[in-house]
């Protein structure tokens, strides 16, 4: 059975915006699934969509092969909601929020204050639990929406953007908590900008862009594609007299110790070597450059709105 | 949405309660301090100077209807506000992409309405014992049945008001323009059948005139209109009240997109 399957789902706001254009898209149980894509890309309104925040134009929604037409209240028990900005009563304590949640999905008050001992101790905020949420660090508030959506144990849980404006140690923290409840069998989806938080969390993925799904692949299948690799060199000062070339290689010297190559997957890096070896150039150190699938992302949006625009010119 | 979710009702009941509780300054100090100073200047200053009305002496007769006054100023800024504060805070959200289906969610705002509407009433009915010797209940069932009615339908107008509301200042209107007004020309400080003849037809269009006769014969024993038409009145206003805020709700009208 699918976490989440959507068939033609389509979404026109007032006004005329078509924010979807009859997207499919399948998850399967257990996945940690990421949606990429830009900025108005059609991410948050499909995840609106899922979470019945946003009336749908046409299609079908299902969750747990509970279908979101006439299985409304079956599919609101399996998700659990983690949304982009902070909704909740900034007045309350952290105690009230996960419970008063908990009860919105049927959670008797005893047991979901007990479950609050559990998911707050979890995401380091137990000691917080009698603070109003307003005193909260953004970093503890974005911890607080994970909790909240946890505390009904929900088998799917959606996070839009969850890691925005954290920090990396506590952005790492985060992660290891998801892999960890992933890894107990709750079906993740994920939307983000990091797309390196992609890499390391996910294993499949849907990049959107202007309504309709551009790719749909696992993360592996799509790093396979990318044929070529960016590799910093740090180079020995020293042992650099001038201006260094290489043949047949796509290179800039960004200063006297730092190259930059772009290599082809067949072509490796013996030749790179052997060209800096004859200039008597000493290689210190050298790493991968940035982020892969930040470039495929990039590409991939680029060349579907160009066949887009191509389209449009038809 | 189908099935009861009693769980998720309570969960909002004790949230609004906890809420009005927690801003008690705010909630419900004002109106002992206002009803307070209604006595002392129209009760006990110009009341002494009235005599009686209805057959009753004034500050007897205007103490039902103000106490009818606050429940429905109470009932109604209760709901409007804390409901659009959880608009405006996104809130709601945590309500709509739950298991809640839309009647619960009426239920447990209206039910923290009538709350705060049912302690303001105590509270200004032991204020209106430091001015008037000998308070009576005439007919207790339509006393309390008034105000729980009368509670329950500003608590569902404060609702309407709040999902149409996109500002702050969007909730203050209808008080002001619309609930004020009534409330002053409802009978509470006077018996409509002093106003002239059309007036007196005119003020039977006003439904909060109902709402503080019925409950000023569960007091006193004394009422413009009749208390069975009254009753009806009140319960048919909460009919289409529930009516119009249910359909608004279901439909996603300002919560949704």
């Amino acid at each position: 059975m699918k976490a989440l399957s959507i068939r033609g789902l389509r979404k026109v706001y007032k006004g005329g915006v078509e924010a979807l254009k009859g997207i499919d898209l399948d998850v399967n149980q257990g996945d940690f699934f990421a949606l990429l894509g830009p900025n108005g890309a059609g991410k948050s309104t499909t995840i609106g969509v899922i979470s019945s925040l946003v009336n749908k134009t046409a299609g079908t929604v299902s969750v747990f092969g509970y279908d979101l037409d006439t299985q409304l209240v079956d599919l609101k028990r399996q998700i659990g909601l983690v949304p982009q900005e902070f909704n909740f009563n900034q007045f309350e304590t952290v105690q009230q929020i996960v419970v008063n949640q908990a009860g919105y999905y049927g959670v008797p008050r005893d047991v979901a204050k007990q479950r609050s001992q559990q998911y707050l101790t979890q995401l380091g905020l137990w000691e917080k639990r009698n603070s109003p949420a307003r005193t909260l660090s953004g970093g503890m508030k974005r911890r607080l929406m994970i909790a909240r959506a946890l505390l009904h144990e929900p088998k799917l849980l959606i996070l839009d953007e969850p890691t925005a404006g954290v920090d990396i140690e506590l952005r790492r923290s985060m992660w290891d908590y998801l892999e960890q409840i992933n890894k107990q069998g709750i079906t993740i989806i994920l939307t983000t900008h990091y797309l390196e938080e992609a890499e390391s969390l996910c294993r499949n993925i849907a990049i959107i862009d202007g309504g309709s799904i551009i790719e749909n692949t696992s993360i592996k299948r799509l790093l396979a594609t990318l044929n070529m690799e960016t590799f910093v060199l740090d180079l020995d000062p020293n042992s650099v007299s001038g201006t260094v070339t290489l043949q047949d290689f796509q290179w800039r010297q960004v200063d006297d110790h730092t190259l930059e190559v772009d290599v082809q997957k067949s072509k490796g890096l013996n030749s790179v070597f052997a060209q800096l070896s004859e200039q008597n150039i000493q290689v210190l150190s050298m790493r991968n450059k940035a982020n892969r699938l930040e470039e495929l992302f990039v590409n991939l949006v680029e060349q579907g709105r160009q066949s887009g625009s191509k389209a449009g010119a038809k | 949405m189908s099935g009861f979710n009693s769980i998720a009702l309570k969960t909002i009941w004790i949230k609004e309660c906890t809420r009005f509780l927690r801003i008690w300054v705010q909630t419900l100090v004002p109106p002992a301090i206002t009803m307070t100073l209604y006595f002392i200047i129209f009760g006990s200053i110009v009341g002494s100077r009235i005599g009686e009305m209805g057959g009753r002496p004034y500050m007897e007769f205007i103490v039902p209807g103000l106490i009818m006054m606050s429940v429905i100023t109470n009932s109604y800024s209760n709901v409007a506000s804390s409901f659009f504060s959880a608009k405006f805070q996104r809130n709601i959200e945590e309500m709509l992409v739950a298991p809640v289906s839309t009647a619960v969610i009426i239920a447990g705002y209206v039910g923290g309405g009538v709350a705060r509407a049912l302690v303001v009433a105590v509270i200004v009915t032991l204020v209106s014992f430091l001015f008037v010797d000998n308070v009576q209940l005439h007919h207790g069932v339509i006393l309390v049945l008034t105000v729980i009615l009368t509670s329950t339908l500003f608590s569902l107008a404060g609702l309407i008001n709040a999902v149409y509301a996109k500002t702050f200042d969007d909730i203050s209107i209808v008080p002001t323009f619309v609930l004020t007004p009534l409330t002053y020309l409802g009978g509470v400080f006077f018996s409509i059948n002093l106003l002239p003849g059309i007036w007196q037809t005119i003020a039977q269009a006003n439904p909060i005139v109902y709402m503080v006769n019925a409950f000023r014969y569960g007091f006193l024993g004394i009422s413009d209109v009749h208390v069975g038409v009254a009753m009806g009145v009140i319960v048919l206003f909460n009919l289409a009240f529930f009516v119009i805020a249910y359909q608004l709700l279901q439909r996603g009208v300002g919560i949704r997109s």
